[in-house]
């Protein structure tokens, strides 16, 4: 056979895309791993450390109080988000896909608020929950629950949940948006030999509806998964870097930023800031793990 | 037959009016306050703005004070200009990948989907030097190749899929007529329209609404973002309810607008971004 000429233009279609790619993402990951292992005394030369600066982050209290407080804080982030979020994300998709009149503009108002920047949604709840503008007060007061008011932000107890609770009213559009488009696809002929059977809206759901979008709840578990243990944004718009009250709101992602530039008497440390990133490569890729090898294998088993 | 349906539709037109309520309330409460005098926001935070309450004291603050129109056309040159290199970069590979089946083929489609799953966030630190050692701090450049890194993965993923199920016999046909490679791979572009709607939509709201590249690798001035610029903006005037509700209705059109714009290319983009 003849020898073919060497292929120039695959070199010229890939070659863009692969190298922004290594260049401002695969290259940054590495180094800053690489750093993570590495460390400078006070005088003198960088020097490799290998995974001493981990066994500081864990051990030392200074740095292993603040780590495991983040760390907690973002379970509870993201398990406020499996728990709302998704479900009632579920819920409204499933209530979308009856082809209700208007189902257009339900899906268009209920995505509304997940297009808007965290600066946005932050101050506005801030304003809503303020004891001052007492706009919460007025709506509880008006359902009788008047008592319940407080500052939500404001206190350690409640501050985190609160946080959560508007992420979750801002994210709800994406699970919202993922479970419609499952639903939509189940062949209609299905659910029409169901009800000609006589089942209701509550078995078609959970018999025929839920075990074919399986897959769907796996992707959609991961993305918030991922979301969530990389969270910063909102917490660092409403509480700022310090993630307030007395870091009651503190998630990995505002550990990781004030580790890195350092805040107040404590300066920036990059070394720490990488190791940091480090343990949070780890959880989200341990999250993907369990996905691709727990979920992916147990649905093979399901499907048909 | 069946029985009524119609208890059950009413019910779900409550649940989801319910909800949309919900969704829209914090909105519509910014927006009408924004254009209320101070007394009004606090005693009648629920009201229209009427020919008593109605000021634009806030826009006014704001025009005074922050540059606001030059971190728009920092963010729009950024947005536009990431969304240009996604689109352009990643349905060249993209095209590379569906088009010819060669050995390395799989594993540089495998080796850019990991982003999908691995937030750029964590290489911070590594992009920071990065850009100190190439010059680029505090430039738009920076803040639109990192993007564009961020966006190839999910871009490439979703024009891939398209790309393949683009007719063999129309390439065949204007290869006979002696068409380049370059030239097919730009007879498809149209033909893959919708997808690259979609990559557009997607894509457009994480970058428009990113808050931690602008604060780590762009701060400055010239360079400040609108998501940025009305974050520092809100720190400073926290306290004047006029100007802080101003900014942020100003935030909220642009949003809107493209949304709405884009809505529907949006809801096909999930949609295909989802099949797996």
């Amino acid at each position: 056979m003849k020898r073919r000429p060497f292929p120039w233009h695959l070199v010229v279609f890939l070659a863009p895309a692969v190298i922004i790619y290594t260049l401002f993402m695969t290259y940054p990951l590495l180094g800053s791993l690489a750093l993570s292992l590495q460390n400078k005394p006070a005088a003198g030369p960088e020097t490799f450390v290998g995974l001493h600066n981990y066994h500081t982050l864990f051990t030392a209290p200074e740095w292993s109080k603040p780590f495991w407080n983040a760390f907690w804080n973002n379970v509870k982030f993201f398990v406020i988000h499996m728990l709302v979020q998704n479900p009632v994300g579920l819920l409204l998709a499933a209530l979308l896909v009856t082809r209700i009149r208007g189902a257009w503009l339900y899906r268009t108002i209920i995505f509304t608020p997940t297009i808007l920047s965290v600066v946005i949604i932050g101050f506005a709840w801030k304003l809503i929950l303020n004891p001052a503008w007492g706009i919460s007060q007025g709506i509880l007061d008006a359902v009788g629950l008047g008592n319940l008011n407080q500052p939500w932000l404001g206190l350690e107890s409640t501050a985190l949940s609160t946080l959560s609770l508007i992420s979750v009213w801002q994210n709800i559009g994406i699970p919202m948006m993922l479970f419609l488009a499952a639903l939509i696809r189940i062949p209609d002929e299905l659910i029409e030999a169901a009800r000609v059977d006589g089942a209701g809206a509550w078995t078609i759901f959970w018999r025929i509806q839920f075990p074919l979008i399986l897959p769907t709840v796996g992707i959609v578990a991961v993305l918030t998964f991922v979301g969530n243990f990389n969270a910063f944004d909102l917490i660092y718009a409403t509480q700022g870097a310090l993630a307030g009250p007395n870091f009651a709101s503190d998630i990995l992602g505002t550990f990781f930023f004030r580790t890195f530039f350092g805040y107040q008497l404590q300066p920036g440390d990059p070394y720490m800031g990488a190791t940091v990133a480090g343990v949070m490569l780890l959880i989200i890729l341990s999250g993907v793990l369990v996905y691709l090898f727990a979920w992916q294998r147990r649905l093979q088993d399901i499907q048909f | 037959m069946f029985k009524s349906r119609w208890p059950q539709i009413m019910g779900i037109h409550a649940a989801l009016m319910a909800y949309s309520i919900l969704a829209l309330f914090p909105v519509l409460l910014v927006v009408l306050n924004a254009f209320k005098d101070k007394l009004a926001i606090f005693s009648a935070p629920y009201a229209l703005p009427n020919a008593q309450t109605f000021t634009l004291e806030g826009f006014r603050t704001l025009a005074a004070t922050a540059n606001f129109p030059a971190y728009f056309l920092n963010s729009f040159l950024v947005t536009a200009g990431s969304l240009l290199l996604i689109i352009l970069v990643s349905s060249m590979a993209a095209f590379a990948i569906a088009e010819y089946p060669f050995r390395l083929n799989t594993l540089i489609a495998l080796y850019l989907s990991i982003g999908i799953m691995v937030p750029i966030r964590l290489g911070t630190i590594g992009i920071l030097q990065l850009a100190v050692k190439l010059d680029l701090v505090n430039t738009l450049w920076i803040l639109i190749l990192v993007y564009t890194a961020q966006g190839i993965p999910l871009a490439v993923f979703v024009l891939t899929s398209f790309m393949r199920q683009l007719p063999k016999d129309l390439k065949d046909a204007a290869r006979i007529d002696g068409a380049s490679e370059y030239r097919i791979y730009w007879l498809t572009l149209p033909l893959v329209r919708p997808a690259i709607g979609s990559v557009l939509a997607i894509s457009m709201i994480p970058i428009w609404n990113d808050l931690w590249f602008p604060l780590i690798l762009a701060p400055g001035e010239s360079t400040k973002t609108i998501v940025l610029g009305a974050s520092v903006f809100l720190g400073q005037f926290v306290n004047d309810y006029n100007a802080v509700l101003a900014a942020l209705t100003l935030a909220i059109v642009p949003a809107v607008v493209l949304y709405l714009i884009f809505s529907q290319q949006l809801i096909k983009g999930i949609t295909a971004g989802a099949v797996k």
